[in-house]
């Protein structure tokens, strides 16, 4: 049965164990570091190519960290031949019902939405998981819209957008991250020097 | 003990979510759907085997007044490598059960399995008490997912099997706690009988 205590034996045995651990941990890390970056690069690629049109660069290598409103998204070039064809931005909400919604919003080079994508979201399933286009069609609202005269935000607030019945939180969410993306496409337009 | 019985005990007799009614908190927070529930239940049943093999082994030669907090690393160690493992392997259960995941190292099944048996017993016994508390586990943890899902989304494992919509309150915590109270209760019947 166990050992008697003493200062010296309780410090040895636990820096063993935390070195015999760490040595452990270190080398399934490096056995699963690449398919772990390779899931996440799926995943990413899989919501690019349905918010953007056909592109033949790498967006994913390509993407910058960009500062609206105080608040960091991810911008995803994509061109084909070498000309734009459009661009996704990633943006992370916190107004979500159930914690933080990410979203990816394509945009063509001359400001239409050409789709967006719900990457993660932690909403009431069967109220504020009808954000997922495959549950409701709530998200297919933006697509092809211009947001100069499609109001980024529900019809209870004013806006153009129908909300999921008894999911105003999480439609609203959405139409804030869709929004806070188009500021972003706005502002990187305005630093290229491109007409509104 | 038989070794058959050691497996089997962890199952019925001392079921750890009916009757010993241990790890609620990843009991009711992953039962959304039955392969959620499976899911965990299979990742706890891991790291119960492994950590209480390893525990059994190294139990001598740990001084008694620091095997709370090496219990703990050995266990941490093993839930790591399994997050690791679904991360890379299976990244859409990884989402869904992402956040417990870690939560198995402080989960009290495990660490109280580590100290009530394998601290006492032989490698081979406390392996096996692992994979029958886990077994046990995974079985109240897919059970109640079924019939979450089954009341909640009219869904087995995911397949459509009752058209139009299903008593959502099932999915949420309420239903949780109301499907985990009648389970036990319909549970405890059984193994009295």
């Amino acid at each position: 049965m166990a050992r008697e205590s003493n200062f010296k034996n309780m410090v040895l045995t636990l820096l063993i164990i935390c070195f015999a651990g760490s040595a452990i941990l270190g080398g399934v890390y490096l056995i699963t570091s690449a398919p772990i970056t390779a899931a996440q690069l799926a995943k990413v690629n899989t919501a690019l190519s349905g918010v953007l049109p056909a592109f033949d660069n790498e967006p994913f290598e390509e993407a910058y960290d960009l500062e609206v409103d105080g608040q960091t998204v991810k911008m995803y070039p994509a061109t084909l031949d070498g000309t734009p064809v459009g661009i996704a931005v990633e943006v992370i909400t916190a107004k979500g019902f159930g914690g933080p919604i990410q979203v990816m919003v394509g945009f063509l080079p001359e400001g239409t939405i050409y789709n967006t994508a719900l990457v993660l979201h932690s909403e009431t399933p069967g109220l504020g998981d009808k954000l997922d286009p495959v549950k409701s069609d709530f998200s297919l609202q933006f697509k092809g819209k211009k947001p100069g005269n499609f109001k980024l935000a529900v019809k209870q607030d004013g806006g153009s957008v129908d909300a999921i019945t008894a999911a105003t939180i999480s439609s609203r969410a959405f139409c804030d991250a869709v929004d806070l993306a188009y500021k972003a496409f706005k502002k990187i337009r305005f630093e290229e020097g491109g007409q509104s | 003990m038989s070794k058959w019985k050691i497996i089997t005990k962890g199952i019925i007799k001392e079921n750890p979510t009916f009757v010993l009614v241990l790890g609620m908190c990843p009991t009711l927070g992953t039962t959304t759907s039955a392969i959620n529930g499976m899911g965990m239940g299979l990742a706890t049943t891991f790291v119960l085997m492994l950590s209480n093999y390893v525990i059994s082994l190294i139990a001598g030669l740990i001084p008694s007044k620091v095997r709370i907090p090496a219990f703990v690393v050995v266990i941490a160690i093993f839930v790591t490598v399994v997050q690791l493992v679904m991360q890379a392997y299976v990244p859409s259960l990884y989402e869904t059960l992402g956040l417990f995941i870690p939560l198995i190292v402080v989960n009290c099944i495990v660490l109280g399995r580590a100290e009530a048996f394998a601290s006492k017993n032989k490698p081979v016994d406390s392996f096996l008490d692992g994979l029958g508390s886990g077994l046990g586990f995974t079985l109240a943890l897919t059970v109640l997912g079924m019939v979450r899902e089954l009341l909640g989304a009219g869904s087995f494992f995911g397949w459509k099997i009752i058209p139009g919509d299903a008593i959502l309150i099932f999915i949420l915590a309420p239903g949780a706690f109301l499907a985990l109270g009648y389970l036990m209760v319909l549970f405890n019947r059984i193994k009295k009988a």
